[in-house]
């Protein structure tokens, strides 16, 4: 049994296990911080910046850090939720996201943190990249457009072997997470459903199986995200 | 199967970790790596296919696609841009019959853009086949590009004959030069190889070592300059089944070439700061993340460790000291500027993509394959040798007070003598510029495109919004003149990259759109926020220069230059500074750009968007204006 520690999240008192991260810690609390990448049980990555709090007035991300007796943590702040604000509008415009005609919509995190954060219009142009569909896979739709590059399917979607199906290619503004093309095409059901379970937003779709759970009876269809952790 | 692959993933215990070494070879023996390759490689690897073209499309050195017989890549950095780029560029495509980006058809040629390779003070420059080619020019290329089609090979080509000093070492033969212009205390002929290996480390325990590094204030000579002693002590107190140093010779920023310098003309004492650092820190593995651009160097480099193992200075019981054993391997890089960052360079010595780790843990506690692991500069572990050899008093008569010692200053762009100049810290701006020879300066980029951009109208004149407050570091900058401004860590700190503009360049066409497209080139895209904003901040910035902008736009880029600070590396965090330093120094020549008399928002242009349709039909739009 590892020992208890407290600190402080906007001056509110955490009780949690020594060696939670942040979010963790928080979220058995009571107090929500956002993320977007994070994902329980895969190693933390901190590439969305969702959940950047402050620490000794530095930023630091709440995934990957492990609270620590004493620290005063800043979180639910004006900069920050402007922050992060900005950071779901940069993943709208820098994607092609038209949540009407998705299927993950009401079930989409990205979709849900915009109406926590009451995104309007962005205040970034849009760009409108052109980005392509993989369909090969009989198992699974791979839509780039809607890819925010989480690395969640990276981390969690895995062979018997330890081979990843999802993988990142190129770099900077033209990086792409893309599934292996032969991998793709063994794919079970199982893994199937757990990949577009586990993508926050609808690049992943299990074929034929997209709209099974009608809108309307969605996560967050009627409360946002975030209001299962506070009370 | 391919036996020749086997022997390949063979060599390297088809260890995954050696994944670039791998590549590294396929590439010298074919060029470039197939997709049968990839197939047999995740056999003999154990790794998805995915997997091995995530790491091989991350570098920009290696390619699923043949990239011509004579691979030619060149260099793109301001500097070459300033000196005849265009020119070269333009004579490579009609000598060569391909454009930028591809491959000729008969094979033989394939054309490149690259990052700064290390060259700024002898641009432009380009690597070919893996040897450097400096100030080329149109009739140079077309001599080069001639001679390779009657056959010769690319190291005959070589126009100037070899460059000084080691340069013309036969396991260089090449054309850089050095252009040492000033030399004090590391870039001093005045050094007997290894001597402080055979006599002084021994008079001192490992604690000593460290307590004397500490004591003379060596702070990291890469640019962000944490104390060395202090990382020293740190790494040694971690236990680990082994321990790393590793010497990042990855010098990416552009405008900086000392280490290149450095490991041409003073290996040696390269080397020689590597067991230093690894006897006062008891580690055993020694690396030096070698950037791809200055692999002509790596035969040198092997033969002078194979030199040290001869004698004794590396291996078992190394420097004769009894159960010290450390070795030293070079890795080569293969084209990735964030490598430079230490916890992504960790990461592509492990064979991976070079995207920076989370810190904590820093790398002093889990590091290369989790062990401690120090990472210095070249520069700091050539400075730690002179340190333990003059003592720590000695050191500190030298630079200021925050600053201690020397600094490399790689000076290159509008300047008579471009080349490496050793100064004390605490020289200012004025003494750079009369030393290198520059006049009319407009600004100067010190410390690269991350670095910040000053000019003569400096922080102190600006106006007081939030915003600019927000910027404005409490503490630091105060009021001073542009002149008077000191390289040091509290003003100026600086990896030692100055580049000077003159009044001829125009600051934001120019050299801002040129670092910002380096960001966009550059960042791993790993962070949502480095991936995104520079390119979203340049099409902000492009429509300024456009005259489309409006006051509110430079606000905007200052407020978005904010968010980036929160990526999780220094190269994010940086990102937007080639235009928010800007804006802070120049803000006249944004303000010269935007239409300053209204509010009004004026983004959609008119006048180009019908220009396509009055181009199909041949007619010509008449504006009205009020």
């Amino acid at each position: 049994m590892s020992e208890t520690i407290e600190f402080k999240i906007d001056g509110r008192k955490i009780v949690a296990e020594e060696g939670k991260t942040i979010v963790e810690a928080a979220k058995i609390n009571g107090v929500y911080i956002p993320t977007l990448c994070n994902f329980e049980g895969a190693k933390p990555k901190g590439c969305c910046r969702m959940c950047t709090i402050k620490v000794n007035n530095r930023f630091m991300t709440a995934c990957t850090i492990p609270g620590a007796a004493g620290m005063e943590v800043e979180s639910n702040s004006e900069e920050l939720n402007d922050i992060r604000k900005g950071i779901v509008e940069l993943l709208f415009v820098t994607g092609n996201h038209f949540c009407p005609s998705c299927e993950k919509s009401g079930n989409c995190e990205l979709q849900a943190l915009a109406y926590r954060y009451q995104m309007m219009v962005p205040r970034f142009p849009y760009v409108f990249p052109q980005k392509g569909i993989d369909a090969s896979s009989p198992k699974i739709i791979k839509d780039q457009n809607r890819c925010i590059l989480c690395q969640r399917c990276m981390k969690t979607i895995k062979d018997e072997k330890g081979r990843n199906y999802f993988a990142y290619q190129n770099r900077g503004s033209k990086l792409a997470v893309v599934l292996d093309e032969k991998m793709g095409k063994e794919m079970s059901d199982e893994l199937a459903a757990l990949a577009m379970e586990n993508c926050p937003v609808g690049s992943i779709i299990y074929k034929e199986n997209g709209f099974k759970k009608p809108i309307g009876k969605r996560k967050y269809d009627k409360r946002p995200i975030g209001n299962e952790i506070e009370a | 199967m391919n036996n020749k692959i086997s022997r390949i993933t063979k060599r390297y215990s088809e260890d995954p970790a050696r994944l670039l070494d791998v590549l590294h070879d396929i590439h010298s023996l074919k060029g470039y790596v197939d997709d049968d390759d990839v197939e047999q490689l995740a056999i003999e690897l154990v790794l998805s296919e995915a997997t091995i073209n995530e790491v091989i499309s991350f570098y920009h050195f290696f390619s699923k696609t043949p990239v011509g017989k004579f691979s030619i890549y060149l260099n793109n950095s301001i500097t070459a841009c300033f000196r005849g780029r265009e020119a070269v560029k333009r004579a490579l495509e009609e000598s060569c019959g391909t454009t930028f980006g591809s491959v000729s058809e008969d094979g033989l040629f394939g054309l490149f853009d690259t990052s700064c390779i290390g060259m700024n003070d002898q641009e432009p420059a380009a690597i070919i086949n893996g040897l450097v080619f400096t100030k080329l020019t149109a009739f140079r290329v077309k001599e080069l590009v001639k001679g390779l089609k009657e056959g010769k090979p690319v190291s005959e080509l070589i126009y100037e004959g070899t460059g000084g000093g080691n340069n013309a070492d036969k396991d260089i033969q090449s054309m850089v030069q050095n252009n040492i212009r000033k030399g004090m205390l590391l870039l001093n002929r005045d050094y007997h190889k290894f001597e402080v290996l055979r006599k002084e480390l021994k008079q001192h325990s490992p604690l000593e070592v460290i307590q004397i590094v500490e004591d003379s204030n060596l702070r990291g000579r890469g640019g962000a300059g944490f104390p060395t002693g202090i990382k020293w002590r740190f790494g040694r107190r971690v236990d680990g089944k082994h321990r790393v140093i590793i010497c990042n010779a990855d010098e990416g920023e552009p405008g900086t070439f000392k280490d290149r310098v450095m490991l041409t003309e003073f290996p040696e004492l390269v080397f020689e700061g590597m067991v230093i650092a690894a006897y006062a820190t008891a580690a055993d593995i020694g690396l030096l993340y070698l950037r791809y651009e200055y692999k002509y160097l790596l035969r040198f480099l092997n033969r002078i460790l194979g030199e040290m193992r001869t004698e004794g200075l590396l291996g078992k019981n190394a420097a004769g000291i009894k159960d010290f054993n450390f070795d030293i391997r070079i890795q080569l890089g293969a084209g990735a500027y964030i490598c430079g960052e230490e916890s992504a360079l960790i990461e592509s010595l492990e064979g991976k993509r070079g995207e920076p780790r989370d810190k904590p843990p820093f790398p002093v506690e889990k590091g290369y394959l989790n062990y401690p692991t120090i990472v210095n500069n070249v520069e700091t572990l050539a400075s730690a040798v002179k340190i333990i050899k003059h003592g720590a008093a000695w050191y500190k008569g030298f630079g200021v007070k925050d600053s201690l010692g020397t600094k490399l200053l790689s000076v290159s762009g509008d300047c008579r003598f471009p080349g490496i100049y050793e100064v004390e810290w605490g020289t200012s701006i004025r003494e750079v510029i009369e030393m290198c020879g520059a006049e009319d300066v407009q600004a100067i980029q010190v410390g690269g495109p991350s670095g910040v951009l000053i000019g003569l109208k400096d922080i102190d004149n600006l106006g007081a919004s939030n915003l600019m407050k927000w910027y404005k570091p409490s503490g630091m900058m105060v009021a001073q003149k542009f002149y008077d401004r000191k390289l040091s860590y509290s003003d100026l700190p600086t990896g030692g990259s100055i580049i000077i503009f003159d009044k001829r360049r125009d600051l934001l066409q120019d050299v801002v759109m040129n670092f910002m497209d380096f960001f966009i080139e550059e960042s791993c895209g790993s962070c949502s926020t480095c991936r995104n904003l520079p390119s979203v901040m340049k099409q902000k910035l492009q429509k300024i220069i456009g005259g489309h902008g409006v006051r509110q736009d430079i606000d905007d880029l200052l407020s978005w230059g904010k968010m980036i600070k929160v990526s999780r590396c220094g190269l994010g965090q940086t990102a937007a500074n080639p235009i928010v330093s800007s804006i802070l120094n120049f803000r006249d020549l944004y303000e010269g750009h935007v239409q300053a008399m209204t509010d009004f928002d004026n983004e959609f242009d008119l006048e180009k968007s019908v220009q396509a349709a009055n181009n199909f039909v041949g007619r010509k739009s008449v504006f009205h204006q009020n």
